[in-house]
């Protein structure tokens, strides 16, 4: 079965780039653009992973985090977090608030994917 | 000689409560009231819950100023002399509201040295010399014995006025009294009573007299309510009014001249003459010495006195002219003495009531200064007359008495009996004499003379022991040839010829034209030899030779009085003794009982050890020498304590060496004050630097932490597009042109975001480079216009100009202002609806400077985001507008360059309608200093 994947970031070209990587890769790609965005679509479309920006306008990444982990709803949800902000606190923020994974802006796209195979289990 | 005044027709013997027995009881109750408040002051201190421990107190004691010569005699004087009698409140009042600091100084330094008497001051001045302490109070006996008779006289004068009543008999000589009939003598043995009682009760080391000072204060308080009394009545009883009063001296031909200013027969002289004694009296009248600065019990009392005093000066003369004035009115040719209508007006008018407390009120004013006075001549007879000479008698009991604090009492007791009888012997002898109605001022001229020993002791350092003394004896004695002899010879004791012709008919040397000086009262006339005389002396004999080493060491003690913290006096001992010995000696002049305590409470400031265990050093014997010295004066104290102690003399240079070192140490001790307090300054500053580093550090953080973020951002796109072009070299070419020219655009916004950077760092840090020139500014955004038209043409928007011609130029940079533009062009753009997108452009001349406005029809900025947008990397907007254009940094950048020039950059917009943003630059620009900035 094709996993689904949600890519929220307010960075059009970042958001193009990963979305034709993980098409490329076989996953079906939902895009949110900002924070609010994001939380509706994980909401809809119950993706089975978020790649989720921390800088991103209306809502941030660590509030949609929380909110996910809130929700019961989307128990079992991957939230990997990508942030340009590498610093320590931030990974540890992301990661006390229920990420399963924090990858640091520019990330290596090998990385990632397997990163993302890793998280889904495939 | 009797004068007889026809009573009227009043009835004869009409019942009145003006009679012996009641006179007698009233002056008795009021003697009574006296002993009862000094009782309860001196049991209130003793529980330590003082009652003169207020200001007002303090200030009020010092009304003992106010004899009956200032009770009776002021209208004696006003009536002879108009204003003339005002010289001697006006000397005080302004040496207590100017010269207040030489009171403080002669408080510090009594304190420091528990000085208990002027003579003390003096002597312990000068070396702690028994010669001169015995001068200062042989000068303050002369002078102020027969001052003390004065008061006996109107004492006794106001009761035999009393007792004629309801006649009006001017007092004759009382001689016609014998001794115990008379009840002034009576009076004079009550007050030595309650001198001796509150005035020698014990041995203080301070001579504080608490209860004595509250009975003080309390018959000032009546004396000046007695007399505003009066001076009511006859001013709106017996006349209508003040005005009433001038009005009918004004008209009476023999009275007008006394409300000239200075009356004739006066001229400035005399009044220069007469402030200057009077000031000089406040300060050095042996009761004042004892009131302003013996009892003074905080320092700060001073503050109040030198205002309220003056005051109550002010109030106590307020009637002395209506009275003069309406007494001279009323009693016209009746040949009643002006120095009684104080109290005759209210006799002639029937007003018993009144009379009786102008009569207390008299009382009170010879009382006071009779009781202070004594008290303080007896402290100085006793300890720089008597106990010199008794020391000196060797052989005498005194060595061996175990106790001679009840000697050293009994001595005090003594002294105030002998003086109180010597005043009303002088009384009884002089009588009537000129000699004795003219001692008021005899006795401030008499006390006069130790002014340039105290002030000069006070504020130079060069005046000697022989300086003093010669100065003392020249001034008392050119005292005693110009003024006291004088007064002998008007009183019919001395030839007259003695007057007119002088000595043996040696013209030159007539006591009152001394070497031909004329023209001058004799008060001024014996104050310009006396104090030439005393002055001249001081000086010439204090340069002969330079202060010995004792000398110079006291010298520093006084003239630095104000100065020190601690005094220095321990320091200039060296020697041994023993604690027993000199407790010992301590508690024979104070009492066992009260050396043991005053130990103890040493002990227990040095460590709380055994009185036994204390080490008799210099310090010890410094605190034995002044415990000695509050009860026995400085001079005998020196002697006593030189005789327990083995001591070694210091040499003068010794002296000035410890001097000068405790001098070096007290500049260090302020150098270290002053350093502490810079090193306090410097570390507060740091503290505030240190918490403004932090917050920088803070705002750096954030910056580096936006800086790496608005740089990863690009990078991730760029390494995101190449890695998936790596890894697909069989990638549709459409996809691979669109990814290649992410990356180029991607690539072009990390070079602008760097360059950016590092302009705004350089704007910020000051490093900058600017170049001024006079430029267009319209010309300047039409070039700008003309770059950025193809932004526009993609966007499909229009640009619409409103640059007038002829505006005047600005100084600038051309280069910056172009960026400055191009910022907000750009910015415009970005926000720009498709297709109908607008930007209109405005130059136009407002006050001092140009203002230039860039609008859009964009969807506007809300309110709160007017200043955020100014911020760097704060770019708002919910979407992603063309953000890879953006860096976040122009509008900061643009405003730093818009305020460099002097001018500022602000947005305007309501949301929906578009923004405005409108930058104003001067024609002069306010700062471009920021090239000097420190880099």
């Amino acid at each position: 079965m094709t996993k689904k994947v949600l890519i929220a970031d307010d960075e059009p070209n970042i958001v193009i780039s990963l979305e034709f990587l993980l098409r490329r890769e076989g996953f079906e790609v939902v895009v949110a653009v900002d924070g609010e965005e994001a939380l509706t679509k994980a909401r809809a479309e119950k993706p089975d992973l978020v790649l989720l920006d921390v800088m991103m306008p209306k809502m941030n990444g660590f509030d949609v985090c929380q909110a996910i982990r809130a929700d019961a709803d989307l128990a079992g949800m991957r939230v990997l977090m990508l942030t340009a902000k590498g610093r320590e606190t931030e990974v540890s923020k992301g990661l006390g608030l229920g990420a399963d994974a924090y990858m640091t802006k520019p990330f290596s796209t090998r990385d990632l994917v397997a990163q993302v195979r890793l998280l889904l289990g495939s | 000689m009797w004068r007889k005044i026809a009573p009227g027709k009043q009835a004869e013997n009409q019942q009145t409560m003006l009679n012996a027995p009641v006179i007698i009881a009233v002056s008795l109750l009021y003697i009574g009231l006296l002993f009862a408040v000094a009782w309860w002051g001196d049991k209130r201190a003793d529980q330590g819950r003082s009652i003169i421990s207020g200001p007002t107190v303090y200030a009020l004691s010092m009304g003992v100023y106010c004899t009956t010569w200032t009770f009776y005699g002021s209208v004696g004087r006003a009536a002879v002399s108009g204003i003339g009698f005002l010289p001697i409140y006006i000397g005080p009042t302004l040496v207590m509201a100017l010269g207040w600091f030489l009171l403080l100084k002669m408080i510090r330094t009594a304190k420091a040295n528990r000085i208990t008497s002027i003579a003390d001051f003096i002597s312990s001045r000068y070396g702690k010399s028994h010669l001169l302490g015995g001068l200062v109070t042989v000068i303050a006996v002369v002078g102020i014995v027969p001052y003390i008779a004065l008061q006996l006289k109107a004492v006794s004068g106001s009761i035999s006025l009393l007792i004629s009543y309801p006649e009006i008999v001017m007092p004759g000589r009382s001689a016609t009294v014998p001794v115990f009939a008379d009840m002034s003598f009576y009076i004079a043995l009550i007050l030595a009573a309650f001198a001796i009682v509150f005035g020698t009760r014990h041995l203080d080391v301070t001579e504080r007299h608490e209860g004595m000072v509250a009975a003080i204060a309390l018959e000032s308080v009546v004396k000046l309510f007695a007399f505003v009394a009066v001076g009511l009545y006859v001013t709106y009883g017996i006349f209508d009014g003040f005005s009433d009063i001038f009005q009918r001296v004004a008209t009476d031909e023999t009275l007008r001249h006394l409300t000239t200013a200075i009356p004739s027969g006066q001229g400035y002289t005399g009044w220069f003459s007469l402030t200057l004694l009077a000031g000089l009296a406040i300060l050095f009248l042996p009761r004042q010495f004892q009131i302003a600065v013996v009892e003074n019990v905080n320092e700060s009392h001073l503050k109040r006195a030198a205002w309220l005093f003056p005051l109550y000066l002010l109030l106590i003369n307020l009637f002395v002219l209506p009275i003069a004035l309406g007494g001279l009115l009323h009693f016209a040719g009746q040949g009643i003495d002006a120095d009684t209508f104080v109290l005759t007006l209210p006799m002639s008018e029937r007003h018993e009531a009144l009379a009786l407390l102008v009569f207390i009120g008299g009382l009170s004013a010879a009382t006071g200064m009779v009781i202070v006075e004594t008290i303080a001549l007896s402290t100085m007879v006793c300890n720089d007359l008597v106990m010199p000479l008794l020391l000196r008698l060797k052989g005498l009991a005194l060595v061996e008495s175990r106790d001679l604090s009840r000697v050293l009492l009994g001595i005090r007791r003594g002294a105030i009996l002998f003086i109180l009888l010597l005043g009303y012997l002088y009384f009884r002898l002089a009588g009537e004499a000129y000699a004795l109605v003219a001692i008021g001022l005899i006795s401030f001229s008499a006390v006069a003379q130790f002014a340039p020993a105290m002030i000069g002791g006070m504020y130079w350092r060069g005046g000697t022991r022989d300086g003093a003394l010669a100065g003392l004896t020249a001034g008392f004695l050119v005292w005693g040839y110009t003024l006291l002899l004088p007064s002998f010879a008007k009183s019919g004791w001395l030839a007259a010829d003695f007057l007119t012709q002088g000595p043996y008919g040696f013209a030159l040397l007539r006591p009152q034209q001394l070497f031909g000086l004329t023209g001058l009262d004799e008060i001024s006339h014996c104050l310009f030899w006396s104090f030439f005389a005393n002055i001249g002396t001081y000086v010439m004999v204090s340069i002969l030779r330079a202060p010995t080493a004792v000398e110079a060491s006291q010298a520093t003690l006084f003239v630095d009085a104000l100065k020190h913290s601690r005094p220095v006096g321990a320091a200039l001992w060296r020697g041994r003794a023993e604690v027993t010995e000199l407790m010992a000696l301590v508690g024979r002049f104070l009492g066992p009982q009260r050396a043991e305590s005053a130990f103890a409470a040493y002990a227990l400031r040095h460590g709380g050890v055994a009185i036994e265990a204390l080490d008799a050093d210099a310090e010890l014997v410094h605190y034995a020498e002044s415990l000695l010295a509050g009860a026995i004066g400085s001079a005998s104290a020196r002697a006593m304590v030189a005789s327990v102690a083995k001591e070694e003399p210091l040499s003068l240079s010794e002296v000035m060496n410890i001097l000068d070192e405790a001098s070096q140490l007290r500049t260090y001790s302020r150098d270290l004050e002053r350093k502490s307090r810079e090193l306090e300054a410097a570390t507060g500053e740091l503290k505030a630097a240190n918490v403004q580093l932090q917050e920088l550090d803070h705002v750096k953080d954030d910056i580096m932490s936006s800086v790496t973020h608005e740089l990863r951002t690009p990078l991730t796109s760029i390494r995101a597009f190449s890695e998936l072009l790596r890894d697909d070299p069989k990638m549709h070419l459409a996809d691979r042109e669109r990814f290649l020219a992410l990356i180029v655009s991607e690539a072009e916004r990390l070079a602008r975001l760097i360059n950016q950077t590092l302009d705004l760092a350089k704007i910020e840090s000051g490093n900058a480079e600017w170049r001024g020139s006079e430029l267009d500014l319209k010309e300047v955004i039409e070039q700008t216009v003309a770059t950025t038209d193809q932004l526009f043409r993609e966007k499909n928007a229009r640009v619409e100009l409103d640059l007038p011609d002829g505006l005047p130029l600005i100084l600038a940079d051309r280069d910056r202002l172009i960026q400055v533009m191009l910022n907000l062009l750009s910015n415009a753009v970005k926000f720009l609806p498709p297709q109908v997108g607008c930007v209109r452009l405005t130059l136009q001349p407002v006050a001092a400077g140009l203002e230039v406005a860039v609008t859009d029809n964009g969807p506007g900025i809300r309110a709160e985001d007017h200043e955020i947008i100014f911020e760097k990397f704060r770019q708002v907007g919910d979407t992603m507008t063309d953000k890879p254009a953006g860096t976040g940094l122009g509008l900061p950048i643009s405003r730093r360059i818009i305020e460099h020039f002097g001018g500022r950059l602000w947005v305007e917009s309501v949301p929906g309608q578009g923004a405005t943003f409108r930058f104003f630059l001067p024609f002069v620009p306010a700062v471009i200093s920021t090239e000097n900035a420190p880099k």
